[in-house]
């Protein structure tokens, strides 16, 4: 086949695709387009008139603002923390030579399944209570970060042994010293495995409704993810006027967090190889 | 070989955990065992919960609890001196998810002092030990207290267990058969239909079928309903064929009898000869839409209980949302659910209800059981029910109460005028929830095309599984 | 076990190949040298604090689960005063139970085709595309992505539902296919393609990432000596980002093993029909109470995954020695 044709189909194949993809991931999301400004919003997807009332009934929800504060607090602090450990973690065991490292690895992995389960509510609550950690913030940040850790700490060792040595060795040849090592060379390059690890730690931590939900009493400090459940009327239907403006509401902060992320600590690809 | 650092540290971490699990069970919050424990007390700190929230689920008694009970007790607290603090842990979740957290915190009494709770899961709270009759927890103050005598002896058992009070009664509700009087005029059926077998609702039935684009008759069936079929579906037709579900004097359930067969028989009719829709029965989200289809005039009978009327089907769009039916009153007619046939229901019954109902109940691990108990006593004085009546209409426990706030409405009067007198009410006994599942898990093999024998011996392995063959009557 | 070791590129220093297992080559360079001159105190203090975290707040109540399977434990009711001991009765149990061999074999099905191939395969073809892709197209189908992935469960089960509802779903209404109820009539199917939908943003973050490690040189030689994209992926991009993609895959799997989201869908149905492994535990365990019987069947699931991991590394150790 003549390769200017080729070229063409191939252009024209590749477009097909990518509709097809968007449409795709577009098409679940239409309620969540529409449904905030419909009157008289239901399960179907349409657009009966245009209002902004259902955003009134929102700022009226005594429960809506603090319970974003909330989740940015559980969600930050675990998405945080999960770093720190995971990156010093993740160095050390990629660095320094210890046998039987991976193999432990995954089977900490492995555990964290079962403590991510419904099964071991129980366990986590009765542990939490002995350590005095009901119903404080802190409880539920150490509980999702000793979920989550084991994961953060197996995909950041991926990138940490990616990070040539050379660099390393030419540092110290030039009389860095290990911090200074570890600063200037080997942060900023696996600074895009962090930034993954932290936009997907924050987002498993901001939807997790069971761990909250049972380990913190007070409903005033209880996370989004957990107030969302409760837009129900009086009779258990679903309240889709508060349901949808909030789920508007309450996914804008990620996808901030995600584009800043990717602009400064661009995750993103760099634009190095062009197809 | 030396053992690497990471083993090293797994086992020291792994020889913490086990110290730690050492220490499981030392701590124990909360006294209790001793009624009169702090009854002198002048600062007190009380935490109500239950499965409501300001804004969202069951939203009026949220306000009821915050903002008239909280400082209303508080003050009354006040005049004699002593300074109460009460909190209100309200949360707006499914009810799976409030008992689990529920169980969790009575376990290790980390909770509340004063809980909701549905009057079906005492039996499993009571085996458990999480709850202790009320005269062991607070004593004379509870046996003495005036209220009793304005709540029913049945509805007072909604809240017992081994003939002990648990807690107070909340409120009651009662099932009926709704129906839509515009299909019916269609159908050449009377406008004040009440029939007296089985057999008359299907007759009722075939004649709605004969009306384009309607489903005649919905009787909850399937797991995805869960409770709502056998309390909405189940329990009332079975009260229809002469015996209880469970045998209190015997201790039996009934397992493959006839009883059982009938109902799942009946379940056949229905969803087998296209009367009923069994796709509604058998989607996550069928509930809503049989009320979503009756509210649009799509269903001809629907088996609800008064929950329906008042929380999904009222006039007022800002209470009951898409759902809401503005021709309420003139459009939606109600009648008795009928025995099997003239005087097969129990008790030689022509017509069988079933009802249910939460109340409040305490802590035994409170650290303040009279004042958690006054605070459970000032709920339930005939000023905070009929305070909780006007914000929400709704069968009271107390029928002081419910004199003055069901007037104006013609169901709820007819629920309690008609039904409660001859309803029964689902048993407290631990294994009921177990129970209740494999009948659900019966419907939806019926519903799915199994035969009504095959269902009912699947039902019976299950029974025998989960209360033993001594505890199963029939088949 | 994912084990890294030898071979650091000669070329640039860049990461290599690294292929689990093989004995590490005597003098070739290792990557866990301590180059940046950590020691051994300080690396355990780096690994310390991770460690003390994971201890108490994972391996002692996943231990303590481990051990209610072995007990007739329950939440509520007589089971929850004086649990006895059962031994393996509830591993038997569960052996015996047609409903969790179900449960099992649909579990394998929607891990397979929903993570493995799903997930996996667009995730990467996503990280791929988008690298090079227009302005305008990279954020929007960015975001549409990530937004399936961060919005919270109870809002995706909505806009599902207003997706594939019978009488007035979007899905009919575009088809045509009016009263097709996609749930009940293909609960698997709808799953799977949920699935996808959901959790491919994880895998494409990753891939992602992980290309961008890919050395630009590498690429402009290839391209200068001819190599067509199919062969630069091939022969370039594949080695470098081998690991990442194990990693994923071992990731992947292990979540979506205990993916409780379908139950937002179809609840496990029609009758069981979609009733994969955590929604089984979920419905024996909380709904049912037999919480000792959901921890036994909580372990199968991590053997479960064991298994799959040991084939995971026999095929890429199998890969590795073909080249």
């Amino acid at each position: 086949m003549n390769p200017a044709v080729r070229h063409v189909l191939g252009r024209v194949g590749a477009y097909v695709v990518v509709c097809l993809l968007v449409v795709f991931f577009a098409l679940p999301l239409l309620w969540l387009v529409l449904t905030p400004f419909t009157p008289n919003p239901t399960y179907r997807a349409s657009l009966s008139g245009f209002t902004l009332d259902n955003f009134a009934a929102l700022v009226d929800n005594p429960q809506v603002w603090p319970s974003i504060r909330n989740s940015l607090v559980l969600a930050g602090g675990s998405a945080l923390l999960v770093i720190a450990l995971a990156a010093l973690a993740a160095y050390a065991l990629s660095r320094v030579r210890v046998p039987g490292r991976d193999q432990l690895l995954y089977a900490l992995l492995l555990l964290s399944s079962i403590v991510t389960g419904t099964a071991a509510m129980v366990p986590i609550f009765l542990m939490l209570f002995q350590l005095g950690l009901i119903d404080r913030q802190l409880g539920v940040v150490l509980v999702l970060t000793g979920g989550l850790l084991p994961a953060a700490v197996f995909m950041l060792k991926d990138f940490v042994d990616g990070v040539p040595r050379s660099y390393e060795e030419s540092a110290r040849v030039f009389g860095a010293r290990p911090n200074q090592v570890l600063r200037h060379v080997v942060l900023p390059v696996i600074r895009p495995g962090m930034a993954t690890v932290g936009v997907w730690a924050l987002v498993q931590v901001w939807g997790n409704f069971l761990v909250p939900y049972v380990l913190l009493a007070n409903p005033s400090k209880q996370p989004a993810a957990v107030v969302m459940y409760t837009f129900y009327d009086a009779g258990g239907q679903p309240d889709f006027a508060l349901i949808s403006t909030f789920a508007l509401v309450y996914s804008v902060p990620v996808v901030v967090l995600y584009l800043v992320v990717n602009r400064r600590y661009g995750f993103a690809f760099q634009g190095g190889i062009k197809g | 070989m030396r053992p690497s650092v990471p083993f090293r540290l797994a086992v020291t971490g792994l020889g913490a955990a086990l110290l730690l699990s050492g220490c499981v069970g030392a701590k124990d919050a909360g006294g209790g065992a001793d009624p009169s424990a702090n009854a002198d007390a002048k600062d007190v700190t009380l935490v109500i919960s239950a499965n409501d929230v300001k804004g969202g689920k069951n939203a009026a008694e949220a306000a009821w609890i915050e903002d008239e009970v909280i400082p209303a007790f508080v003050a009354a607290q006040k005049a004699k001196g002593v300074t109460a603090k009460v909190t209100f842990n309200g949360a707006g979740v499914e009810d799976e998810q409030y008992k689990t957290k529920l169980e969790l915190n009575l376990r290790t009494g980390s909770g509340s002092d004063v809980f909701a709770a549905d009057g079906i899961w005492l039996g499993e709270l009571a085996a458990a030990g999480y709850v202790k009759p009320l005269d062991d927890v607070v004593g004379k103050a509870a046996s003495g207290w005036d209220g009793w005598d304005q709540i029913s002896e049945a509805v007072q058992a909604n809240l017992s267990f081994k003939d002990q009070r648990y807690g107070i009664p909340n409120g009651t509700d009662g099932r009926v058969l709704y129906f839509n009087k515009t299909l019916f005029a269609k159908a050449g059926l009377p406008a004040d239909w009440q029939p007296t077998s089985w057999d008359e609702i299907l007759q009722a039935a075939r004649a709605l079928k004969k009306v384009p684009g309607v489903t005649p008759l919905q009787v909850n069936a399937g797991v995805p309903m869960g409770e709502a079929t056998t309390a909405q579906g189940f329990l009332p037709l079975l009260a229809g064929t002469g015996a209880p579900l469970y045998d209190e004097s015997k201790g039996t359930w009934q397992g493959a009898t006839d009883g059982v067969k009938q109902v799942l028989g009946f379940y056949q009719q229905v969803y087998g000869a296209g009367l009923g829709d069994p796709r509604m029965q058998q989607d996550k989200a069928g509930r809503d839409q049989s009320f979503a289809e009756f509210a649009q005039g799509k269903v001809g009978i629907l088996a609800e209980g008064d929950y329906f009327w008042r929380s999904v089907i009222c006039p007022s769009e800002k209470d009951c949302g898409a759902t809401s039916m503005k021709d309420r009153d003139s459009v939606v007619g109600w009648a008795k659910i009928p025995a099997r046939q003239p005087g097969s229901g129990v008790n030689g019954q022509d017509f069988v209800s079933v009802s249910g109902g939460a109340g409040w109940m305490l802590s035994p691990k409170t650290k303040y059981p009279q004042q958690a108990w006054e605070l459970m006593a000032f709920m339930s004085s005939k000023e905070m029910q009929a305070k909780l009546s006007q914000a929400q209409i709704r069968i009271s426990a107390r029928q002081d109460v419910n004199a003055e706030t069901l007037k104006n409405d013609p169901l709820l009067s007819f629920i309690s005028e008609q039904v409660l007198p001859i309803t029964t009410y689902r048993p407290s006994d631990e294994a009921y929830n177990e129970v209740s599942l494999g009948i659900q898990q019966a419907t939806a093999d019926v519903v799915s095309g199994k035969s009504p024998d095959e269902a009912a011996t699947t039902y019976a392995q299950t029974l025998t599984k989960a209360v033993g063959a001594d505890h199963v009557a029939g088949g | 076990m994912p084990t890294t070791s030898p071979a650091a590129e000669p070329v640039a220093g860049a990461a290599g190949p690294s292929a689990p297992g093989g004995p590490p080559g005597a003098d070739a360079p290792r990557p866990d040298r301590d180059v940046a001159g950590l020691g051994r105190a300080r690396a355990l203090g780096f690994v310390a604090p991770a460690l003390l975290v994971i201890a108490v707040f994972l391996v002692f109540p996943a231990v303590w689960t481990i051990y209610l399977g072995l007990l007739d434990y329950s939440l509520t009711g007589a089971g929850a005063q004086a649990p006895t001991f059962v031994g393996l009765g509830n591993y038997l149990d569960a052996l015996s139970d047609p409903g969790f061999t179900r449960s099992l074999w649909l579990t394998l099905l929607y891990v397979g085709g929903s993570a493995v191939v799903g997930q996996n395969v667009l995730g990467f073809l996503l990280a791929w595309y988008l690298r090079g892709a227009r302005r305008v197209v990279r954020p929007v189908l960015t975001v549409l992505v990530l937004l399936a992935w961060i919005l919270p469960g109870s809002v995706v089960a909505f806009l599902w539902q207003a997706l594939l509802d019978r009488r007035a779903g979007t899905l009919n209404t575009l088809l045509g296919t009016a009263d097709q109820a996609w749930v009940l009539d293909h609960p698997m199917w709808v799953i799977v393609v949920f699935n996808v939908w959901r959790g491919t943003a994880f895998s494409m973050l990753l891939y992602t990432a992980a290309l961008s490690s890919v050395p630009r040189s590498h690429l402009e030689v290839a391209r200068m000596s001819g190599a067509s994209g199919w062969q630069q992926l091939r022969d370039v991009v594949l080695p470098t980002v081998r690991r990442h993609v194990l990693t994923n895959t071992l990731l992947i799997t292990l979540w979506t093993f205990n993916d409780f989201s379908p139950y937002l869908l179809t609840g496990g149905g029609p009758n069981g029909a979609s009733e994969i492994l955590p929604v089984y535990i979920y419905r024996e365990a909380i709904i049912g109470g037999h919480l000792g019987y959901g921890s036994a069947i909580s372990l199968l699931l991590l053997l479960a995954n064991l298994v799959i991991a040991v084939f995971y590394l026999r095929v890429l150790r199998g890969r590795k020695d073909e080249s």
